[in-house]
């Protein structure tokens, strides 16, 4: 194991002409940690997360990523063959809709599959294995490995979007409101099946979400944006209990009660 | 402007003018030197409808010269409406001598088939293509999809035969199998059956395929290596016939279906016509030749 951390952003900024995007974002992510980031629409945490798994480029500042050989990547200078590599075997991307992050149009065990075949898996047999072991992990009937996601409901996408990511391994995950449009008993049900994955597996993840509910389940550490500015950071049972800055409290006491 | 003594048609020769020529021989050049490669080409309108070979016809008329002999096929037939029209248009713009033979022809223009005759070096075979893109139907987005050859992610293909596996048991697909030309870029073959995929492996003929619509050129030079795609537990294969051409007893041919009546005969005989009637000048006979009913009468 290494004391080092995972992913480490300095003074990240991204404008849209004048406007700002997201403005001076700071921090280290560690292996295995979950990190949210919260904040109202327009707050600048999808801008962010974007920037992170590089589908967008920051106007300034630096992201540089722990790469499986220990070697540290600026990943705002590497090739886009190897970015487009790293997005595909050692990273995750969850998105809200995952008909975004699916192909609709062909069969769940296919896109299970997609990643390793296009790591240069050339055994169906052993593809297949794979597939069904990781729709068993999350809860998909074996039997509908050959449907396509069309046929499937909104929770069964959603995790066959995460099998799908999750199938060869990667140690960072980026979730962009993973339980966005999903009913609450679902929701709740994905939630736990999350947080079981990322325990066994030692993911790291940056889950963006407006849900101070999924933020306390999931991770153990989260930042508050509010106008593209981070405007407290913390342990997330810190930062929820005890908010400091005056934009947290009412954020926290904005939810609502049962 | 008096007709020319060789009765060649007031057109420049070969029916394009020859800054077109040019143009389409340099994307052919390109397309030769990066083998696979689709070269984007100024298409031009052709007379003739998209679909019935527009490409095709652009690639013979900038390589094509007066000594040339041009055969064109449909479907291995050389007697189909779009081959002979083909053939004629050729006759009339470029006044080449045409044929049937395989052996003989320097341009064999085709769609859809590769003769069963082997073919030798100097010889050119043109494809008619339709859909150049092999990875379209997953990938609609054409940006996408130029960025997958570029960096040679080919993952997506084998998907489409995983789906296949998944679905039928077996690689389902017959014609547009797709290859990987040396050992790089992923090609579709045009509809050809995939029965032929073999024939195109180190083949000593050079091989061009012109996508009309699409504004497409690509090419296999001789000798070079063309794989089918296939999984290690599902390898690649070819069709295989129960039976024998009706015609001229062929084996190990492609046959296509014919049929006789409408009360469920039919016979399976040569897709290569060509092929089929040599066989017959030879001496050769399949079950239902009419010279075999002769004895009985």
């Amino acid at each position: 194991m290494t004391d080092e951390p995972l992913l480490r952003v300095t003074a990240l900024s991204k404008y849209y002409g004048s406007r700002i995007g997201c403005e001076d974002i700071s921090f280290d992510l560690w292996p295995g940690e979950v990190l949210a980031i919260v904040g109202e629409s327009g707050s600048g945490k999808t801008t962010l997360l974007n920037c992170l798994s590089t589908r967008l480029l920051p106007t300034s500042g630096t992201a540089s990523y722990r790469m499986r050989d220990n070697q540290w990547r600026d990943l705002y200078r590497m090739s886009e063959a190897e970015r487009r590599f790293l997005m595909r075997t050692d990273w995750g991307f969850v998105h809200q809709n995952p008909a975004d992050g699916l192909r609709m149009t062909v069969s769940a065990g296919a896109n299970v599959g997609e990643r390793l075949m296009a790591i240069g898996d050339r055994h169906y047999g052993n593809i297949r294995a794979t597939a069904v072991d990781w729709l068993g992990r999350v809860e998909i009937d074996e039997e509908r490995i050959d449907d396509e996601p069309r046929a499937f409901s909104g929770g069964m996408r959603q995790r066959l979007q995460i099998a799908r990511n999750l199938v060869t391994g990667p140690r960072l995950v980026f979730m962009d409101e993973p339980t966005g449009g999903l009913d609450v008993s679902v929701q709740a049900r994905l939630l736990d099946l999350l947080r079981g994955l990322v325990t066994d597996l030692g993911l790291a993840a940056i889950v963006v979400t407006h849900d101070l509910a999924v933020a306390r389940l999931l991770s153990q550490r989260m930042m508050v944006m509010k106008d593209g500015h981070v405007v407290e950071a913390g342990l997330t049972d810190r930062v929820l209990d005890d908010p400091r800055a005056p934009y947290t409290q009412l954020l926290v006491s904005s939810i609502l009660q049962v | 402007m008096s007709t020319p003594a060789t009765d060649i048609a007031t057109y420049n020769f070969a029916y394009l003018d020859e800054q077109t020529k040019r143009m389409i021989r340099r994307a052919i050049l390109k397309g030769i030197a990066i083998p696979g490669y689709q070269v984007p080409f100024a298409s031009r309108e052709m007379p003739m409808p998209y679909g019935w070979g527009t490409g095709g016809v652009q690639v013979t008329a900038a390589i094509i010269g007066p000594d040339d002999v041009l055969k064109v096929i449909d479907q291995g037939a050389d007697d189909t409406t779009n081959a002979v029209s083909i053939r004629a248009f050729f006759q009339k713009v470029a006044d080449v001598a045409v044929t049937t033979e395989t052996a003989k022809a320097t341009i064999i223009q085709t769609r859809h088939r590769i003769p069963e005759h082997p073919l030798t070096e100097g010889q050119t075979l043109v494809y008619q293509v339709p859909i150049p893109e092999p990875l379209r139907f997953l990938e609609p987005r054409e940006t996408e999809t130029r960025k997958m050859h570029a960096l040679e992610e080919y993952g997506l293909m084998h998907v489409k035969l995983y789906e296949d596996i998944a679905r039928h048991g077996r690689i389902a697909t017959t014609y547009a199998y797709p290859v990987k030309v040396e050992g790089r870029y992923v090609m579709d073959p045009s509809p050809t059956p995939k029965f032929d995929n073999p024939k195109m492996h180190m083949s000593p003929a050079l091989q061009l395929f012109g996508a009309g619509r699409e504004k497409r050129i690509y090419a296999v030079p001789p000798f070079t290596k063309v794989v089918s795609l296939d999984f290690e537990d599902h390898p690649f294969e070819i069709q295989a016939f129960d039976q024998p051409c009706a015609l001229c007893g062929a084996e190990q041919v492609y046959l296509d279906e014919v049929i006789l009546d409408d009360k469920g005969g039919h016979m399976f005989v040569c897709s290569d016509t060509d092929h089929c009637e040599t066989r017959q000048a030879c001496g050769h006979r399949g079950h239902l030749s009419p010279d075999i009913l002769e004895p009985a009468q």
